[in-house]
């Protein structure tokens, strides 16, 4: 842990983005969240750290309903964006996830091509009047994603014919596209180089200014890095959740340490 | 795994093996030789396979190709006003009346012409042999040709006109001067005279055209047979398949596959549409013959009902292959699709369908290939039946592809069950024809393939 400058990082408190409260999820008999409680503010980064298999995704996946798509998957328990519940029968999954953007574990690019993968959510949701403005979003959105130079001379070329670590950042340019209010992302760094991790950290760091980012990460200098808060998963339970500085230096809960210093995982 | 477990592991743990790597030890030499084995054994399948095929292959087309040639005669024959239109008005209702009876001693009489003015001499001929020499097909063509143009009437004209069906055999080998002897059909004589014919050119064997276009003919002229009614009444019937069977099994699969609950429901359609896909074909004729024959009362023999039958047992194989395909597309696409926003529907039709269509078009075109080859099911709604005239697309008294018509594989049966051995001929050249039409979708279904085929 030689990497804190989150020490010297000013957080300032924000209002709840999105609160879970008494949250489940079961797949068919397994429990795979246990009762768990969390306030995920606003134009704040939080990560969420814990060994392999704790149910982070899982959890991650409950907050824009991603779930819904397994259909052996059950969630108990209430969470709200912006004091709305979101498992409301009312509420239409599709909307949700217009606003809460998600960037999958695996780089799960379309098989069309660069530009198509990126234009896809502005044009479905209609965000954009013409070509000239579809073209900006495209390139803001790549060039944010710290892939642009590397495919702007072939944006026709299929997405799918990039390297591992390219699709990955092509599809948080597509992520964020669409201009989603808080943006879900799964190991978005593990198939990186680190110059590419700090691109992306960078950019989420930038993104915090209009959004809130929630993160899933193995490295806990990346979580350091770039967190304002922290959650610790372990065994399907919210162990700890607080600001990242606390919890990387003082963790309340001796699972938290042992994982965080290397003993647990 | 403390330090305690490893050592443990470490004690239990086999020595190293030790030996050159220059020599087989008896495992690996017992392995390498059952793998030689299996590989032998799979040429062995593959060398049945193929001499199999080349057989079948070998046999047809050595049996069919003759039915694409077919042996000519050209005639110069007076048509005299006297018997042809006695009232010399040249009105069509009253020469219609004229019947094929009165044109074929016009045609012996202008092949006897030849024959005298050319002096061959041959033993034994008479003028009904000359006159056998001609198919009975070619009075109807010749009178067929005056009702077009009444004009000719008063002319001399040239007209090309078959062989009967043994000549022409004589040039296929089928017939041979021994065989006349003993058939009752054909004489010696006429051979003789036939190749004193071809030696003046006025008998040709040539490119057989009207055999991809003539309808079926009658047992006594097998070489006016034809495969333009067969042919027209497939083409039709996989119309109707292709736009029925292909959006009702493509929308099934899709919502079988993407939209519906999985409960036991889902799981007995899935079931029965398995199930489905096994029944015999000839259960589906019965079926036809029930529900669109006898209950909705369409035509027997029509296009559409044997297209409504062939969509009932293609559905099956095509929403097989559909879902096969849909569940092909790994479950990331579709993820990524929800993940920005789209909803089911736009995730399935903008990238999973578009994913699956090579696969879809490959059973959709499997299917056809199978329903373009079904004959059972075709037999029992009558389309074996006799049928002389072109059946039109639209009539207004049966609707669309409502007229009376026969399929490729019902003509191939058909003719075989005729005596005359110049129909096996016929229907060797029919199934020949089939044979490329399958060929010809399994290309298309290769082509469509490679255009649709991304990878992903
Ligand atoms: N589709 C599924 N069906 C059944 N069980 C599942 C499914 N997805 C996850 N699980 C189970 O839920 C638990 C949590 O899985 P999850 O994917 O959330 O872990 P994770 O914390 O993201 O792990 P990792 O860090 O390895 O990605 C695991 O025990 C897993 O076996
Ligand atoms: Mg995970």
């Amino acid at each position: 842990m030689d990497d804190l400058r989150i020490l010297e990082r000013d957080v300032t408190t924000q209002s709840n983005k999105i609160t879970a409260r008494g949250v489940d999820v079961f797949y068919g008999e397994a429990h795979a969240i246990k009762s768990v409680d969390v306030d995920i503010l606003d134009k704040t980064v939080t990560a969420f750290i814990g060994p392999s298999g704790c149910g982070k995704s899982t959890f991650l996946r409950c907050l824009n309903r991603m779930n819904d798509t397994i259909d052996i998957c059950r969630v108990t328990g209430d969470i709200k964006l912006d004091g709305e519940n979101i498992y409301d029968p009312k509420v239409d999954s599709v909307q949700l996830r217009a606003k809460v953007g998600m960037v999958f574990q695996k780089p799960n690019p379309f098989p069309k091509s660069i530009y198509d993968n990126v234009a896809y959510g502005p044009k479905i949701h209609g965000l954009t009047r013409n070509k000239a403005e579809l073209d900006e979003v495209v390139e803001t959105s790549l060039r944010k994603a710290a892939i642009w130079n590397e495919v702007k001379d072939r944006l026709n070329a299929p997405g799918t014919g990039l390297s591992g670590g390219q699709q990955q950042r092509l599809c948080i340019a597509r992520a964020i596209a669409t201009s989603p209010e808080v943006l879900l992302m799964d190991e978005p760094c593990s198939a990186l180089d680190p110059i590419a991790t700090a691109q992306v950290e960078e950019l989420i760091d930038e993104l915090r200014s209009q959004f809130s980012v929630v993160i899933v990460t193995h490295s806990m200098q990346q979580a350091a890095r770039v967190s304002q808060r922290t959650a610790f998963f372990h065994l399907g339970s919210l162990v700890e959740y607080g600001e990242t500085g606390q919890i990387f230096t003082a963790p309340k809960d001796p699972r938290t340490e042992s994982y965080i210093t290397g003993r647990i995982g | 795994m403390t330090d305690a477990t490893a050592a443990a592991a470490a004690s239990t743990a086999p020595a190293p093996r030790k030996g050159s790597l220059l020599v087989q030890d008896a495992r690996t030499r017992k392995r390498n030789a059952a793998e030689s084995r299996f590989k032998a054994y799979g040429l062995a399948a593959i060398a049945v396979g193929v001499i199999a095929l080349v057989i079948l292959v070998t046999s047809i087309l050595g049996n069919g190709t003759s039915a694409f040639r077919q042996s000519y005669i050209a005639l110069n024959v007076e048509l005299p006003e006297a018997k042809l239109d006695k009232s010399g008005t040249r009105d069509l209702e009253v020469m219609k009346k004229v019947t094929t009876l009165t044109y074929g001693p016009l045609l012996a009489k202008g092949l006897q012409d030849a024959v005298d003015s050319l002096g061959i001499e041959i033993e034994g001929l008479t003028k009904k042999d000359v006159s056998g020499l001609i198919s009975q097909e070619a009075a109807a063509q010749l009178r067929d040709r005056v009702l077009a143009d009444p004009a000719l009437v008063g002319q001399t004209v040239q007209i090309t006109v078959l062989a009967s069906g043994r000549i022409d055999g004589y040039y296929k080998g089928r017939t041979t001067l021994a065989s006349a002897e003993l058939d009752s059909n054909v004489s010696p004589a006429q051979l003789k005279l036939a190749d004193a014919l071809k030696q003046k050119g006025l008998l040709t064997t040539r490119f057989n055209a009207a055999f991809l276009t003539a309808p079926d003919a009658s047992d006594q002229r097998p070489e006016a047979a034809g495969l333009g009614v067969a042919i027209l009444g497939s083409a039709y019937m996989m119309i109707v398949v292709l736009v029925l069977a292909l959006p009702i099994g493509v929308a099934a699969s899709i919502y079988l596959e993407e939209f519906a609950p999985k409960n036991r429901w889902t799981d007995l359609i899935e079931v029965n549409i398995s199930n489905l896909a096994a029944v015999p074909s000839i259960v589906f004729g019965i079926l036809g013959l029930a529900i669109f024959i006898n209950f909705a009362g369409l035509r027997a023999s029509a296009p559409i009902v044997g297209g409504l039958v062939l969509t009932l047992m293609t559905l099956p194989t095509i929403i097989i292959s559909t879902r096969a395909a849909l569940k092909s597309v790994p479950p990331s696409i579709r993820d990524a699709a929800l993940g920005v926003g789209a909803s089911k529907m736009q995730a399935v039709f903008h990238h999973v369908l578009p994913l699956a269509a090579p696969g879809i078009l490959t059973g959709t075109i499997i299917g056809l290939a199978q329903a373009l080859g079904e004959t059972a099911p075709l037999l029992l709604i009558g389309m074996v039946a006799f049928v002389r005239e072109y059946p039109a697309a639209y009539s207004a008294t049966d609707g669309l592809f409502g007229e009376p018509s026969t399929a490729l594989p019902v003509q191939v049966y058909n003719w075989t069950q005729r005596a005359d051995p110049a129909f096996f001929e016929r229907a060797s050249g029919a199934i020949i024809v089939l044979l490329v039409f399958l060929l010809i979708m399994n290309a298309v279904a290769i082509i469509l393939r490679r255009r649709f085929e991304r990878r992903w």
